[in-house]
């Protein structure tokens, strides 16, 4: 059973790399990212099972204090991005091109 | 891992829950009910956690990401919910995503290949090997081994979060310019 979940595992991670091929709006693209990452310590979790080492969740919390700090400042820029453009769409923001 | 069938089904059906789940997020229109999706995909995965013996895991799962991140995402939305209402109306010609087949092409690609390089180890990898992490020895290691990525990550976190906050603040505007979040 326990090697069954990498399987889940990429299966997710899979998805995640889908949404944020495909989507327009920044928010969702950062809940994207956070399947990617959940994905990540997902796999963490299943080889430190595997092989009783605690190496594995360690580095699970730190992907999960990570996320955190990632969905923080994301979430602020979105914000001002939002105040500046007018828009949250990822595709509308032009303000870089030359 | 007591290899009991009742666990056998708690698991499958919990990683049925997460990639239906991960199909709603990605692939629902509306953002609000696509971060309500996350939030299921992430509790199962909190279950996937208890099921691997990671209590710890677990715990910080639910209490980062469905307690703080997901609370900050629902925040996002609706202080950005004038742009959803802006474009929604309109309907038809904004679609929410893009691109979809390539996309599609190549996220199952990406799985093809993950489970091609991983399937000796899902072959040969005992299934009964070792005996679960319990707290004290991830602690001991957190205040050991890792202190350095430890204090790191706390580090990190302080700077992020002081950053985000500074990044997010209003400045004082010049008069009769529109500031997000007051109506006028």
């Amino acid at each position: 059973m326990v090697p069954t979940l990498l399987i889940v595992s990429s299966a997710l991670f899979s998805l995640g790399v889908y949404g944020v091929l495909t989507r327009r709006n920044a928010i969702a693209l950062l809940l994207s990212i956070e399947l990617i990452l959940n994905a990540a310590s997902l796999n963490f979790a299943v080889f430190s099972r595997l092989y009783g080492q605690a190496q594995g969740q360690a580095f699970a919390l730190f992907v999960i204090a990570l996320a955190a700090c990632e969905a923080a400042v994301g979430l602020a820029i979105i914000i001002a991005l939002y105040r500046t453009a007018k828009t949250v769409l990822a595709d509308q923001v032009t303000l870089l091109r030359g | 891992m007591p290899t009991s069938l009742g666990l056998h089904i708690a698991a499958w059906g919990c990683s049925l829950v997460v990639l239906l789940g991960a199909l709603a997020v990605v692939s629902l229109d509306n953002l609000f009910r696509a971060a309500l999706s996350l939030g299921v995909v992430l509790l199962g995965v909190a279950a996937l956690f208890v099921l691997l013996e990671a209590d710890f895991l677990a715990f910080v799962q639910i209490l980062v990401y469905v307690g703080a991140i997901l609370t900050l995402v629902v925040f996002a939305v609706m202080l950005t919910a004038r742009a959803h209402a802006a474009t929604s109306p309109d309907a038809a010609p904004v679609s929410s995503s893009r691109q979809q087949l390539p996309a599609a092409i190549v996220s199952v690609g990406l799985f093809g290949i993950l489970m091609l390089v991983t399937r000796t180890l899902l072959l040969t990898v005992p299934i009964q090997s070792a005996t679960p992490v319990d707290l004290q020895t991830l602690g001991r290691e957190l205040i050991t081994k890792f202190v350095l990525p430890f204090e790191v990550v706390s580090l990190v976190f302080v700077a992020a979060l002081v950053g985000s906050v500074a990044v997010a603040l209003t400045k004082p505007r010049p008069a009769g310019a529109p500031v997000a979040g007051r109506r006028p």
